[in-house]
């Protein structure tokens, strides 16, 4: 990256992007101060749509809560809901029949798909391609349509319940993800053709805004912002939930720490997540999709729990601290994108403006995620 | 030198297999739907907001326990009902949706033992009023049986 000019204090201006902003993604604010087109000093202001999520969390019930992860993040929310489910279930005791836990797998994986597809068209379009999307949304589309089928809901799904699932899937489901993994597989090769191969794409991207180890370990970043920058850490393969261990998948990594790296790791993942459908499709065991003894009344004994999963945006924390009543003591939820998204900050000064909205769209933001 | 013009040639041949695939996406054919004028159906498991279900004699299954009230986690439902002398039962009198607040979790229909509501499969509800979010349930029963 070629460094910035001279700069000199006093011609700095103050450049306001967003709220709303089409390179935001959402309500996010960016307060930058520029010397001509390069950041001096970069400061991402957040907490416009905060709805106390956490504080919700102490007052509802353990099941009246369900509902509230899944809007947390709304391009990968079964990633969350599993979260809290699994946090649940070990604070309570509850037993879960191992289909249920394949078919979990299998939808928060098909999830993942939808959401890398949403984050590739919208990141292509924030670098001036908007064909892409469409290509991209018509790919969510047929996921989205599949999981209607089943959980009754687009987008905000509450279809996992403590101890299993809202209802189980239908043959309709499964030969429909079936004849979804091949045409999957080749619209990823329309992609790469499209996109990754693009010159224009390339030259915007390659050596743009490096990261480094220290700096992702610094602010804890996770998903492809830190396997992007050569740190091997998936929380499915390093602490193994649910059924994942009985899958063979890799975890992309790419040392190359720029932007592009970080593009090619989630189109990675997306392949990585088909392997999964396609193990977990195999293997779907027969059963029930709900435990036979399932307390009524959900009351976990006094204590501290912590439960970790890998999301579409990363490794998803959520803490739970029972004082044995039906409603928690307190839920913290460590959201991936709010530590991915602090690391701008530091990590665009010097940069170019157009760069900088480059940069910010391979963070793969999902505000209210940020602000819950 | 070389490695210049190269570039120059392997970008120009990339942005053409791109706008050849542009190309070749413009005869597929259209998979979008012009929505007022023709609408999708929802699927079987659609969950929309709730309705009530009657039984054999147009009467609401709903006999007023008040279990969806107390699932629901953002309070949207208030229901009452009253006994008619010499009845053993309850029989509904108000059930008040006000779905300003629900965020369609499907709690109240979980918690029912007696199949008394279901979700309906109606999404075309934008208006500019916010009162005609609060649905009276047992009016909207009796304009279906109408």
């Amino acid at each position: 990256m070629s460094s910035p000019i001279q700069l000199q204090p006093d011609e700095t201006f103050i450049l306001n992007v967003g709220p709303q902003h089409p390179a935001t993604h959402g309500v996010l604010r960016v307060k930058m101060e520029m010397n001509g087109e390069y950041i001096v000093d970069a400061e991402t202001v957040i907490g416009y749509i905060h709805r106390m999520h956490e504080k919700m969390g102490e007052v509802k019930t353990y099941p009246q809560y369900l509902m509230n992860l899944s809007r947390m993040d709304y391009l990968g929310a079964m990633g969350y809901s599993h979260g809290h489910v699994l946090v649940v279930e070990k604070a309570a005791g509850i037993e879960v029949p191992e289909r249920a836990e394949y078919i979990r797998a299998i939808m928060v994986e098909l999830n993942r798909v939808a959401s890398h597809l949403f984050w590739f068209g919208a990141f292509v379009m924030d670098l001036g391609g908007f064909s892409p999307l469409m290509y991209a949304l018509q790919d969510r589309e047929y996921i989205l349509d599949m999981m209607e089928a089943v959980t009754g809901s687009r987008l905000t799904y509450c279809y996992f319940r403590f101890g299993g699932l809202y209802n189980d899937i239908d043959d309709d489901f499964i030969s429909a993800a079936r004849r979804f993994i091949p045409r999957m597989r080749k619209s990823l090769k329309k992609y790469h053709k499209l996109v990754t191969g693009n010159i224009i794409f390339h030259k915007r991207l390659e050596g743009i805004a490096p990261l480094t180890k220290e700096m992702c370990r610094k602010y804890g970043a996770s998903s492809a912002v830190a396997r992007g920058s050569g740190i091997n850490f998936d929380v499915r393969k390093n602490e193994p939930y649910s059924v994942y261990p009985e899958f063979d998948f890799d975890v992309p990594v790419y040392h190359e720490c720029d932007s592009l790296a970080r593009y090619n790791v989630r189109m990675e993942e997306m392949e990585q997540s088909l392997r999964i459908i396609e193990q977990g499709l195999d293997k779907l065991p027969d059963g029930p999709i709900m435990p036979k003894k399932k307390p009524k009344l959900i009351k976990p004994p006094a204590g501290d729990y912590y439960q970790a999963v890998e999301t579409a945006r990363g490794s998803f924390g959520i803490r739970l601290v029972s004082d044995g009543t039906k409603t928690p003591y307190r839920l913290k939820l460590r959201s991936p994108t709010y530590s991915n998204m602090h690391l701008f900050d530091e990590a665009c000064r010097g940069m170019m403006i157009m760069d900088a909205l480059a940069f910010m769209g391979s963070l793969d933001l999902v505000i209210p995620e940020i602000d819950r | 030198m070389v490695a210049y013009f190269s570039e120059i040639y392997n970008g120009l041949i990339s942005l053409f297999i791109g706008m050849g695939i542009t190309f070749k996406e413009f005869f597929k054919p259209t998979v979008t739907v012009s929505y007022p004028y023709e609408t999708l159906t929802m699927c079987e498991r659609y969950r929309g907001h709730i309705e009530l279900i009657e039984n054999e004699d147009g009467n609401p299954n709903c006999i007023v326990c008040g279990l969806c009230q107390r699932a629901c986690p953002s309070g949207c439902i208030s229901l009452a009902g009253e006994k008619p002398e010499g009845e053993k039962k309850k029989v509904l009198t108000k059930y008040i949706l006000d779905f300003t607040r629900c965020s369609l979790c499907g709690s109240c229909v979980e918690s029912c033992n007696f199949n008394a509501i279901e979700y309906s499969k109606e999404y075309n509800l934008a208006s500019t009023r916010k009162e005609d979010f609060i649905f009276d349930l047992l009016a909207r029963l009796e304009d279906r049986n109408k």
